[in-house]
């Protein structure tokens, strides 16, 4: 499956500063498998230490946030975009 | 220490929804996305389109994170405008109108603009900030009528 992944401004130094870039997989987790791959930079800031969604990112199949679906192991399908926003957090 | 560009021009009606999300968000701390236009560098131009109020997720009154479904939202809301979120506002309710460290630390837009709202004094205090790089400018606020 090929999907188009949407990235943030932070994130596109790791990736060439590309704001979006294709990516291969079946499922989210998947998809974030074959970025890492192709830019390393990206791989801390999409999961965590212990392979989990980093709490400081959300992402969005199809602008449904993936938490509120099956989180990494939703599926993805040709064409679905994912996009990838830093979380608005603060004190 | 001179302010920072660009000058964030509320409304009075878009700066009293913010204030009155704020008060009705306590004793947690109240957040929401700000929409505008950009110039052609990407920047802000300081015009603000729409307010959009937002759950704090952490249901807090020390800390806020923008509900991600509202997040999205707002951000194609913006978009269906003509612009984009611009930036973001959320309350301190026992401390100044100044970014903290955690917000400091967690700020994720360097193009966007923290406004701060503190609801500390009987008068509510409205301050918007660039926070890039770890370092805080101020950005004049103007309220138009």
């Amino acid at each position: 499956m090929a999907v188009d992944v949407n990235l943030p401004t932070l994130l596109r130094v790791h990736a060439e500063n590309a704001a979006s870039v294709t990516a291969e997989g079946a499922t989210v987790g998947e998809v974030f498998a074959d970025l890492t791959t192709r830019y390393p930079g990206l791989a801390g800031n999409l999961v965590d230490d212990e392979g989990n969604l980093h709490k400081f990112v959300n992402v969005y199949k199809d602008d449904d946030d993936i938490r509120y679906l099956d989180g990494l192991d939703t599926k993805v399908a040709d064409g679905d975009v994912i996009s990838i926003l830093p979380a608005v957090a603060g004190g | 220490m001179p302010f920072a560009a660009p000058t964030l021009r509320l409304t009075s009606a878009q700066h009293q929804q913010i204030v009155a999300h704020c008060f009705d968000g306590l004793p947690d701390e109240a957040c929401g996305l700000l929409g505008g236009p950009l110039t052609e560098d990407g920047e802000p131009t300081g015009e603000v389109t729409s307010a959009f109020p937002c759950r704090n997720a952490d249901a807090s009154a020390r800390t806020y994170t923008v509900d991600s479904r509202d997040l999205i939202k707002a951000m194609r809301a913006a978009e269906s405008e003509g612009g984009e979120l611009i930036g973001v506002w959320h309350s301190h309710t026992h401390t100044d109108a100044y970014p903290s460290d955690t917000d400091v630390r967690q700020a994720a837009e360097p193009g966007w603009i923290y406004v701060l709202v503190s609801l500390k004094h009987p008068e509510p205090v409205t301050r918007g900030y660039r926070i890039r790089d770890g370092g805080i400018t101020e950005v004049e606020i103007t309220i138009e009528p």
